[in-house]
């Protein structure tokens, strides 16, 4: 029972791989941006478990700035994909460019918030 | 200023001596001159000057030459002035007569012919009485001249004519009121008449002033300690002004006629106590009044008041000291030759059982006191009444100087009273047996400790007997307990025959100690006048066991605070400041930088793997320079937001970041829009 589910497992995996290196260049590197600034995120996470809450404003906005980021570039990936039907008439450029306007009114307020 | 002490007199005015006393000690010669000293320094008007140097005069305190080279231009001026009031003139000549000051004798003639003038026309008191007064003493001052009344016998009838039936006087025939400081005025002015007439003035005008003058004395107001005053009905005398004024007027007019006055001796002694008893006036104007009236008392003509006074009133059976009196004229000059006899003593209780009788008092001449060296065994402690009889050995004396008869003084004889059986304990509720008991030594330090419950008694006595014997009875004996939350309760003992008792019963005081258990101080106060070991003593404390409160009991009062614990130092104020977060150490902190680092290597290594590139970016001129502005842009709101962080406020970001991001608009539109045609001319193609 146990081996057939390793290798039900390893096979899962197998296909899952070989399907993603169908994935084009450009949804790769965001895919690697979203799990940078998640790991980021989740480093200050464990932070603050160790050590404590304070200072907890800019622990907050250190994890928000992480996971907004990554949910924007979510967002982006969305829109860039072009297997997305719904998004086809919407040029890559345009979407790279709300995610930067995007990005940076999220960081002013972070920094504001920071403290 | 020694001299000025002797002739204080030592007299019932024991304050006034003592204030004077104290200013000469302490060298304060301006002591008294501070009285007569306004703001500015200088004496305000020449009737203030007078009243002052008048003052001086009569103290025996030497004037300053200060005073004679500011005062004495002013008067030179006033003098020669010719629009010089009738006021100005004698208080200017008042002054002068004082000082001194050098006046041309030809200036007297002008002034005394422009004042005979005015006498002639004046109705009023007040003119009068300025316009005379003047000529005596320019008659005073230059003996040369012959200043004169033509009409005396007119002007005494115009002045007498102001005169009311009961002695006082008008101060204008116009006006109704009749006061009795004008009665002195005018008493002033016929003085002055008499002693200007150029011919003998009517014997039955002056009998008549005579008259009135006795009328006026039956108008007199007695206190209660046999002093006389004259009360004036207006209002803007005071009594003290208006006796003064009557003194001086009725002593001036003593002296210019001849015959007797017949005026009561008491009433003169009892004008004597007045000014002596009313101790140092706060004003300047007050004082003068006093003083200038004792001198006229000293030496006036028809009585001189002879004041017996008692150095101490206190006497002491056990210092064994001997019992002094004084007899002084007001001023504290000696007597003539006399003799003090004392009458009789007894004690203020008993008027009837004399203890002493007629004992003659030996003198001494050189400190000039009369002393009663033996007082007899029978004296005890108490308050007793001493009546002394001054007796003047020469007859003719008898005609110058009041004695006063009988004077009774109020003398307190003091000892030690003996306190003898003083124990207190500690008894069962019937009284009959005695649980603990304890000796007193209540004239040294004791330190009882004892103990009881509510079914128990505490019981203090003591006796306490004269120097004779007797059973003493102080006025005051408390008994306080003191428990240790500071309330207080407090115990009057009664004497029941022989000795002082009180008995404490706890059962019926636990309501009224509020059910308060544990240690009670003690404390025996025993007072009186004449007991010289008065005490106040702690003699240990009770350690009190009482039952439980019921739950309606009254609780003890708050004590009240303290009022001077107002100025002392007030409670220490705590800060309670904010704990300090708790912070990792060092080590922990820049391990968790590094690691925040680890991602974006990651993210690196990643695009690396991915063999990410930048062939896309613009080749030619144009469209690269806008890519690399757009990055740049990119690069310096990034950058921007550090500052922001770091130091910028909100608004200053905003305006930079408004400029920064028109910009960055710009070139991020065309470079994006370079490479959106870029790869649709690529799918095209």
């Amino acid at each position: 029972m146990a081996r057939t589910t390793t290798k039900d497992a390893q096979a899962l995996i197998q296909s899952f791989r070989s399907a993603y290196a169908a994935t084009p260049t450009n949804l790769k590197i965001i895919d690697i941006y979203v799990i940078f600034a998640i790991s980021t995120a989740l480093i200050q996470v464990v932070y603050m478990a160790i050590v404590g809450s304070f200072p907890f404003n800019s622990f907050l906005s250190g994890v928000l700035s992480c996971v907004g980021t990554a949910v924007l570039a979510v967002c982006l990936r969305i829109q860039v994909n072009k297997e997305n039907k719904e998004f086809k008439d919407l040029p890559p450029e345009r979407a790279f460019a709300d995610f930067v306007l995007s990005n940076l009114v999220l960081h002013l307020v972070i920094m504001n918030f920071l403290g | 200023m020694k001299g000025m002490v002797e002739r204080i007199s030592e007299v019932q005015c024991g304050y006034l001596r003592k204030r004077f006393e104290t200013l000469l000690r302490n060298g304060q010669k301006s002591g008294v001159s501070e009285l007569f000293t306004s703001v500015d320094g200088s004496y305000t008007s020449l009737e203030e000057t007078y009243e002052m140097l008048r003052t001086f005069q009569v103290l025996g305190i030497e004037k300053s030459a200060d005073i004679n080279i500011a005062t004495c231009p002013i008067v030179v001026e006033k003098l020669g002035s010719s629009s010089s009031t009738p006021k100005d003139l004698f208080y200017a000549l008042r002054v002068n007569s004082i000082l001194k000051c050098n006046i041309n004798a030809d200036n007297f003639e002008v002034i005394a012919s422009k004042l005979q003038a005015v006498v002639k026309d004046a109705n009023s008191l007040v003119d009068l009485h300025y316009s005379i007064g003047s000529l005596t003493l320019i008659k005073d001052e230059d003996s040369g001249s012959n200043v004169q009344l033509g009409d005396a016998d007119g002007i005494f009838h115009s002045i007498k004519a102001l005169s009311q039936s009961d002695g006082r006087w008008r101060y204008s025939s116009s006006g109704a009121e009749s006061s009795t400081y004008a009665a002195g005025l005018a008493l002033e002015a016929l003085a002055g008449v008499v002693l200007l007439a150029s011919s003998e003035v009517e014997q039955s005008m002056i009998g008549a002033v005579k008259n009135d003058i006795v009328k006026l004395f039956d108008s007199l107001e007695r206190y209660d300690d046999g002093a006389f005053y004259f009360d004036e009905k207006l209002e803007h005398q005071g009594p003290l002004s208006a006796t003064a004024s009557v003194v001086r007027g009725v002593t001036a007019f003593a002296a210019v006629t001849t015959g007797d006055l017949n005026l009561p001796g008491d009433r003169i002694l009892g004008l004597a106590n007045f000014f002596l008893g009313i101790g140092v006036p706060g004003t300047a104007k007050d004082l003068f009044d006093q003083i200038d009236s004792l001198a006229c008392l000293e030496n006036n003509r028809f009585s001189i008041p002879l004041i017996l006074s008692l150095p101490a009133s206190v006497h002491s059976l056990t210092k064994k000291d001997l019992l002094k009196v004084k007899v002084n004229t007001v001023l504290g000059s000696n007597s003539p030759p006399l003799t003090v006899k004392l009458v009789k003593a007894f004690s203020s209780g008993s008027k009837d059982t004399p203890i002493v009788e007629n004992k003659e008092l030996k003198f001494d001449p050189e400190s000039s006191i009369h002393s009663l060296d033996i007082l007899p065994e029978t004296v005890d402690v108490g308050k007793y009444i001493f009546v002394f009889e001054v007796v003047l050995h020469d007859p003719e004396h008898e005609k110058i100087y009041y004695t006063g008869g009988h004077s009774q003084v109020p003398i307190f004889v003091t000892g030690v009273i003996k306190i003898n059986n003083a124990e207190i304990a500690v008894l069962d509720s019937d009284l009959e047996s005695i649980e603990t008991k304890q000796k007193l030594d209540l004239s040294g330090e004791n330190g009882v400790s004892l103990s009881a419950n509510h079914l128990q008694k505490l019981r203090l006595s003591f006796q306490l007997t004269t120097p004779l014997g007797h059973v003493f009875k102080p006025h005051q004996v408390f008994l306080k307990l003191r428990h240790e939350t500071k309330v207080e309760h407090i115990f009057v003992v009664e004497n029941s025959r022989k000795q002082f008792e009180i008995v404490l019963d706890f059962l019926s005081l636990v309501e009224k100690f509020y059910y308060l258990s544990g240690r009670y101080d003690i404390q025996l106060t025993v007072g009186d006048a004449v007991m010289e070991n008065s005490f106040l003593k702690a003699l240990g404390h009770v350690e009190l066991d009482l039952p439980e409160p019921p739950e309606k009991a009254t609780r003890p009062p708050p004590q009240p605070v303290d009022p001077y614990s107002r100025f002392g130092p007030k409670q220490e104020i705590s800060h309670i400041f904010r704990v300090p977060e708790k912070l990792p150490p060092k080590e922990v902190a820049l391990t968790f930088l590094g690691l925040t680092v680890v991602p974006f290597i990651g993210f690196l290594i990643g695009l690396l793997y991915l063999k990410v590139n930048i062939k896309n970016f613009p080749t030619s001129a144009v469209p690269a320079t806008f890519a690399v502005l757009f990055h740049v842009g990119i690069a310096s709101v990034l950058f921007l937001y550090l500052l922001f962080w770091l130091k910028l406020d909100l608004f200053t970001t905003l305006k930079a970041l408004g400029f920064l991001g028109a910009f960055l608009l710009f070139v991020g539109h065309r470079t994006l829009s370079h490479l959106a045609s870029a790869s649709a001319k690529l799918k095209s193609s």
